[in-house]
């Protein structure tokens, strides 16, 4: 098993390329490692990303978009002013994942390329429209987040290819996100159900622009179309909350598992979506 | 493969030499004979083997020994100045805040870091920094009561 | 010498004991200092790991380890072939029982593997990934057979067999036909018939819990290592080096002298580190390799292949009186025991209705295998799972009849002179005083919020004493070396210490505790039964008290005194009667500096079989938030109230009451062991077993009461194991209360309190509250 740090995306790039066995990229590897020590995964080659400028970097503004390294930590993006002041429910994605000790190291290109369905920092990435640079042979492509996971585990990225950088769009007047989860624990935990909500308002209280992305109801997080159409034009008013619940259990495809029951998840997806909104409404009318 | 790799503990420029494989845990315990970060999980779950990497606590187990080179990283065994014991030391032992004590390190490096950032924590502010540092003794009761009065002595109050 | 130092008198004014000193071991302890089972490395030491079935249930056809042993760095190979077979023989572990013949399967899987994670071989080679990669070059072949996960699936008669031979005892006539029910018990006096006849009001019931896992931090682990003339040496983390010491002897046929148990500091144990797993093959690899072997189990072999506690399924029936007198109790348990006989369904039954003083009771109960890891002991073994049935079915009744939980619960509360449904009857008890305080708690009487409803539950556990050795050696300068032989789990050095220290009237600090090894004292029956304290304690207190009666001896003689002629008190000798203000007074120090002028050390050996542990009470509050839109249950005030007969460190006795009830607290919501439909454990990781973590708790409040056992010098009950019986009743009493919704399985979590909610609503309940 060798272990290589580049330095810039091209020599990463052509470490990944080079690779004839399974090659692995680190970055917090708060996943990558658990999967070594269970024997899921045994790599010939480590490409740790975090001496890539690029990834590691935090830019931009709200007016502009942010631009956020692949390879930032969710204790950096939390301690992150601005930041969480524009996008409050993304940092609250990528801050609620494991512990004190998992915020210093994870990252949200990690937890998307885990490729879970319940991954915390993804819904809200997907209900921002986010988009994701990838690096690979031919240079940066850029593809929208809910486009990257397939299905669980599988990517839509190729063996050569890694996640430098996520951008999200410029944050406009009177919008918010937010993002929410249900878990057993407080802390420490799997998400059964999260939801991300982004919305716009007129400043004056109505909804003009929303959508909702749900994780771990189906086999991948997905964008329910249908909850964010329903709280256009509204004032979030209670027919609206429970058509909006109803929305995201309609959207729900997901497993029994150990961590929750078809039934159980479906009903919590709405509860959860609800509340993800009244989060997001009620800061966007701060704004 | 083995790496050469060079880094501090505790101030003390180490080195050793480590498989790919091996965790900066298994660097501290097996190579350089620091046995005071334990472990419980391997997986990042318990926090026992929580150590402090360049002013930020991660477990231990969580990161490779290969990854280290040029980092500083503070453990247990750096936390008291000599026989003088760190306040958080002290008033563990005062409230009883350790029964086993296996977790005990780990839950004192995880404070340190905390009232380093955070001078004066509330209680639940406490709680949730250390909720990945796992007690089965104590009930957690204690151990938030000593990081709070230790919290209160170094600010002097 | 004269009779000055019988027991201290209750409401004595002590020096040390009720304070709260530092522990003696507690600066190794924060410093990182502290030597753990996995922290010692020996020069040579090679390392250990164990193949385990991916199978619940399977016959082992064929083992084949030769490409194993032809990998360069494997030293030595062990399997069922290197241990010979045991005939059936029980023993004491804890507060339970094994058979050898079944602990030899449980640590090598021999004609079968009965549950996923069985030992089916063991390696040790030069480094950890060799010892692994050796792992996958051995073939097994097994022939897989039907499994069985659920007790009462396990009990029907068409059940796949995990026994072939196995006749249910206790049965009569005896059964013809073998089944997965290894025993049967029952208790029972008065008449149950009439009992129930004279009620107004019959509440019948049944509950299920899952097995939870005692979930200490620390693995186990060891350092096995054998000379080539024999003698061998082990490094463990136990709860008890001598227990650890028999069974490893006999399971590999060796004498006990030839094995020295040295007990590392315990990272928790809680019942779990009382039986032996890694430490015979530990030292079976050591014997073959001729190399010091360390074995250390990962977090997820500690989870499939140590032992959790039973899962059950109990019925609880209790009749009562309108004025709230309980008529009669019945209850059926089923335990399940993992996959050889020996859950704690005996103590189950025993504690089930012990907190009453109740005339017609009948308990029967049954011992059920399947395929899943042994049970070991778990704090209070058996207990919990019936008490939470049998006080949910109390609190139920009391709401019924109209009557105030405390009320009802006082009305018919085990006092001195009650007879146990066990057999003895109780000297004084705490179990009325630990209730009436909870009636006047701050807690009890304080509001409620929103969607939170409270609950109160009591336990009982019984507390063992047993054999102990104790030894308390005067140095020349006048400080003590105490020894004593029950590993210190939290906080046992101390106690000892304190009573060592007040017995002998000295500075605390002049009594240095160590805990022993095998070599160096004689037999320690292990820490458990909540026995260490008061056991190891009566023992330092005989200890010192002949230290004190040799030097008076000492001094006497220096004085050329009559031994009847010299007194001790406050640490200090003098003439006594007449002969007062004659001589000096002598100090300890005096003693000790002279020691080897006046007939050599002075040395105080206490072995004894202590008798007399009396039962602990303890009554908890609860209070919790529902949310009835995710099913989520919150403890947001939690009180323990515990009779301790006398807190010697009181810090180190509300440390059990609180941890006891974080325990129960996860037993009550999150905590359970989740199979799939091959019979393989789909959570072994503190991911998905969930303990609960800091921000899932509130402080914990903590009420001791002092009820003194008068068997005891200090008045020492055992405190460790009845904080965890009450929780889970208490919780769900407490959601009762909130909810209107009575939970019968554990654990309350999200989704099955979502469900029940739900369920309610849609059947126009008219208790549901939510």
């Amino acid at each position: 098993m060798r272990y290589e740090a580049p330095v810039s995306l091209d020599e990463a790039v052509h470490l990944l390329a080079a690779e004839k066995g399974v090659a692995k990229i680190l970055a917090g590897g708060t996943d990558l490692l658990v999967q070594m020590k269970a024997d899921l995964i045994e790599p010939d080659l480590i490409v740790d990303i975090k001496g890539i400028l690029d990834a590691r970097t935090i830019s931009g503004t709200g007016a502009s978009g942010y631009c956020i390294g692949a390879a930032v930590t969710g204790a950096e993006m939390n301690e992150h002013a601005t930041l969480r002041n524009d996008w409050p429910g993304i940092v609250e994605g990528a801050a609620v994942i494991g512990s004190t000790q998992i915020q210093s190291r994870c990252t949200m290109g990690g937890n998307l390329c885990n490729g879970s369905p319940a991954a915390d920092s993804i819904p809200a990435l997907i209900a921002a429209g986010a988009t994701a640079s990838v690096a690979g042979p031919s240079g940066l492509r850029e593809i929208p987040v809910r486009d990257i996971i397939v299905g669980p585990r599988q990517l839509a990225i190729a063996k050569d290819e890694f996640i430098a950088t996520f951008q999200l769009p410029p944050r406009r007047a009177h919008s918010a996100d937010a993002y929410l989860r249900f878990t057993p624990r407080t802390e420490m935990d799997i998400a059964i159900v999260g939801a991300g909500v982004n919305l716009e308002t007129d400043g004056k209280g109505q909804i003009t622009a929303a959508s909702v992305a749900i994780g771990a109801i189906a086999p991948t997080p997905v964008l329910v179309e249908a909850a964010g159409k329903v709280l256009i034009g509204t004032s979030l008013d209670t027919d609206t909350l429970e058509a909006l619940d109803a929305a995201a259990r309609a959207a729900c495809n997901p497993i029994n598992d150990k961590r929750g029951t078809v039934e159980y998840r479906t009903k919590v997806a709405g509860v959860i979506a609800r509340r993800a909104a009244e989060t997001a409404y009620q800061r966007a009318r701060s704004k | 493969m083995k790496h050469h790799i060079s880094f501090t503990v505790n101030g003390d420029p180490v080195e050793a030499l480590c498989d790919t494989e091996q965790t900066l845990l298994d660097v501290l315990r097996d190579e350089l004979d620091m046995t005071g970060t334990k472990e419980g999980c391997g997986t990042g779950d318990c926090g026992t083997c929580s150590v402090i990497v360049d002013n930020r606590v991660v477990c231990a187990c969580l990161i490779l020994g290969c990854e280290m080179n040029g980092r500083s990283v503070e453990t247990i065994e750096g936390m008291a100045d000599g026989d003088k014991l760190h306040p958080l030391q002290q008033k563990f032992l005062e409230h009883a805040a350790l029964q086993c004590g296996i977790c005990t390190p780990g839950i004192l490096v995880a404070a340190k870091n905390l009232l380093e950032r955070n001078s004066d924590p509330t209680e639940t502010e406490v709680r949730y920094w250390l909720a990945g540092n796992l007690c089965r003794c104590t009930g957690y009761d204690k151990i938030v009561r000593a990081v709070m009065d230790a919290a209160a002595e170094m600010r002097g109050a | 010498m004269q009779e000055k130092i019988g027991n201290p008198p209750v409401g004595q004014n002590y020096r040390y004991i009720g304070t709260r000193p530092i522990r003696p071991d507690g600066a190794e302890k924060v410093t990182g200092r502290a030597r753990f089972g996995a922290d010692l490395k020996m020069p040579g030491q090679i390392y250990g790991k164990v193949l385990r079935s991916p199978y619940a249930h399977a016959h082992i056809l064929k083992i084949d380890t030769s490409k194993a042993r032809a990998l360069p760095g494997v030293k030595a190979i062990v399997t069922r072939d290197d241990f010979s077979d045991m005939a059936a023989e029980f023993v004491p572990a804890g507060e339970m029982m094994i058979n050898y013949r079944d602990l030899l399967r449980n640590i090598m899987a021999r004609e079968k593997v009965l549950f996923e994670g069985h030992p089916v071989a063991a390696v040790a080679a030069v480094s950890n990934t060799i010892a692994k990669k050796a792992l996958k070059l051995i073939d097994v072949e097994y022939e897989v057979l039907p499994h069985v996960i659920d007790v009462i699936e396990a009990m029907q008669p068409d059940a796949p067999l995990l026994h072939e031979d196995m006749i249910t005892a206790g049965v009569q006539p005896k059964p013809d036909k073998p089944s997965n029910i290894a025993k049967q018990v029952e208790f029972a006096r008065g008449d149950i018939e009439q009992g129930f006849a004279k009620a107004d009001c019959i509440i019948e019931r049944t509950f299920n819990t899952k097995p939870v896992h005692q979930g200490y931090i620390e693995p186990h682990a060891c350092l096995a290592s054998v000379a080539s003339d024999g003698a061998a040496e082990l490094w463990v983390t136990t709860q008890g080096p001598w227990v650890v010491r028999a069974h490893c002897a006999r399971l590999l046929g060796w004498d006990i002298s030839r094995i020295r148990v040295i007990s590392s500091e315990i990272g928790g144990g809680f019942g779990g580190k009382t039986v032996v797993y890694l430490e015979p093959l530990a030292l079976a690899l050591a014997q073959k390799s001729g190399a010091p072997v360390k074995m250390v189990m990962s977090r997820e072999e500690t989870f499939r292949a140590s032992g959790p506690t039973s899962g059950a399924n109990v019925t609880v029936k209790i009749g009562a009186q309108k004025d709230g007198t309980m008529t009669a109790c019945q209850a059926t348990l089923r335990y399940q025991a993992g996959a050889f006989p020996g859950s704690p369904v005996g103590p189950g039954c025993m504690s089930a209705f012990a907190p009453y003083d109740i005339e017609n009771v009948k308990i029967l109960g049954y011992d059920v295998v399947s395929n899943r890891p042994k049970v070991a002991a778990y704090r209070a073994p058996g207990a919990p799972i019936s008490e939470f049935a049998v006080e949910s079915v109390v609190d139920e009744m009391a709401g019924k009849l109209g009557i105030d939980p405390i009320a009802f619960r006082l009305k018919n509360a085990a006092r001195e002179g009650s007879k146990a449904v066990y057999g003895p009857q109780f000297g004084p008890i705490g179990l009325v005083e630990t209730l009436e305080e909870a009636r006047k708690s701050d807690h009890w009487n304080a509001p409620l919020g929103p969607n939170q409803g409270r609950g109160i539950a009591s336990g009982f556990w019984f507390n063992i004493g047993g054999e102990t050795t104790v030894t308390l050696a005067l140095n020349e300068d006048g400080t003590l070396n105490l020894t004593a032989g029950t590993p210190d789990i939290g906080g046992l050095r101390a106690s000892l210490a304190m009573m060592a220290a007040e017995e002998l009237g000295i500075e605390l600090e002049k009594v240095r505790p160590l805990i022993g090894d095998t070599q160096q004292l004689g037999f320690n029956f292990l820490t458990g039964g909540s026995r260490s304290t008061f056991s190891s304690g009566m023992a330092t207190v005989e200890a010192a008290r002949q230290v004190i009666k040799e030097a008076c001896a000492r001094a006497a003689k220096i004085w050329d005194l009559p031994e009847d002629a010299v007194t001790f008190e406050g640490g200090t000798i003098r003439p006594a009667g007449d002969k007062a203000g004659e001589n000096k007074p002598l100090s300890l120090a005096d003693i000790g500096r002279m020691a080897g002028k006046t007939g050599g050390p002075v040395i105080g050996t206490a072995k004894i079989n202590a008798q007399g542990a009396a039962p602990s009470f303890g009554t908890h509050i609860a209070d919790v938030e529902v949310d009835a839109e995710t099913g989520k249950i919150s403890v947001v005030r939690y009180t323990v109230i515990q009779d301790a007969g006398r807190a010697i460190h009181p810090s180190y006795v509300e440390g059990q009451y609180q941890g006891g009830a974080a325990q129960g607290i996860g037993w009550a919501l999150n905590e359970e062991y989740i199979y799939d439909d091959q019979g393989r454990l789909e959570n072994p990781g503190f991911l998905d077993y969930r303990i609960p973590v800091a921000s899932d708790l509130p402080m914990i409040d903590t009420i001791i009461v002092e009820v003194p056992n008068p068997r005891h010098p200090y008045g020492v009950r055992g405190v460790g194991e009845t904080p965890i019986v009450p929780p889970m009743a208490a919780i769900a009493n407490a959601v009762n209360d909130a909810t209107g919704l009575r939970f019968e399985a554990l654990p309350m979590s999200p989704p099955k309190v979502r469900k029940a909610i739900d369920q309610a609503r849609q059947a126009c309940d008219p208790n549901l509250k939510v």
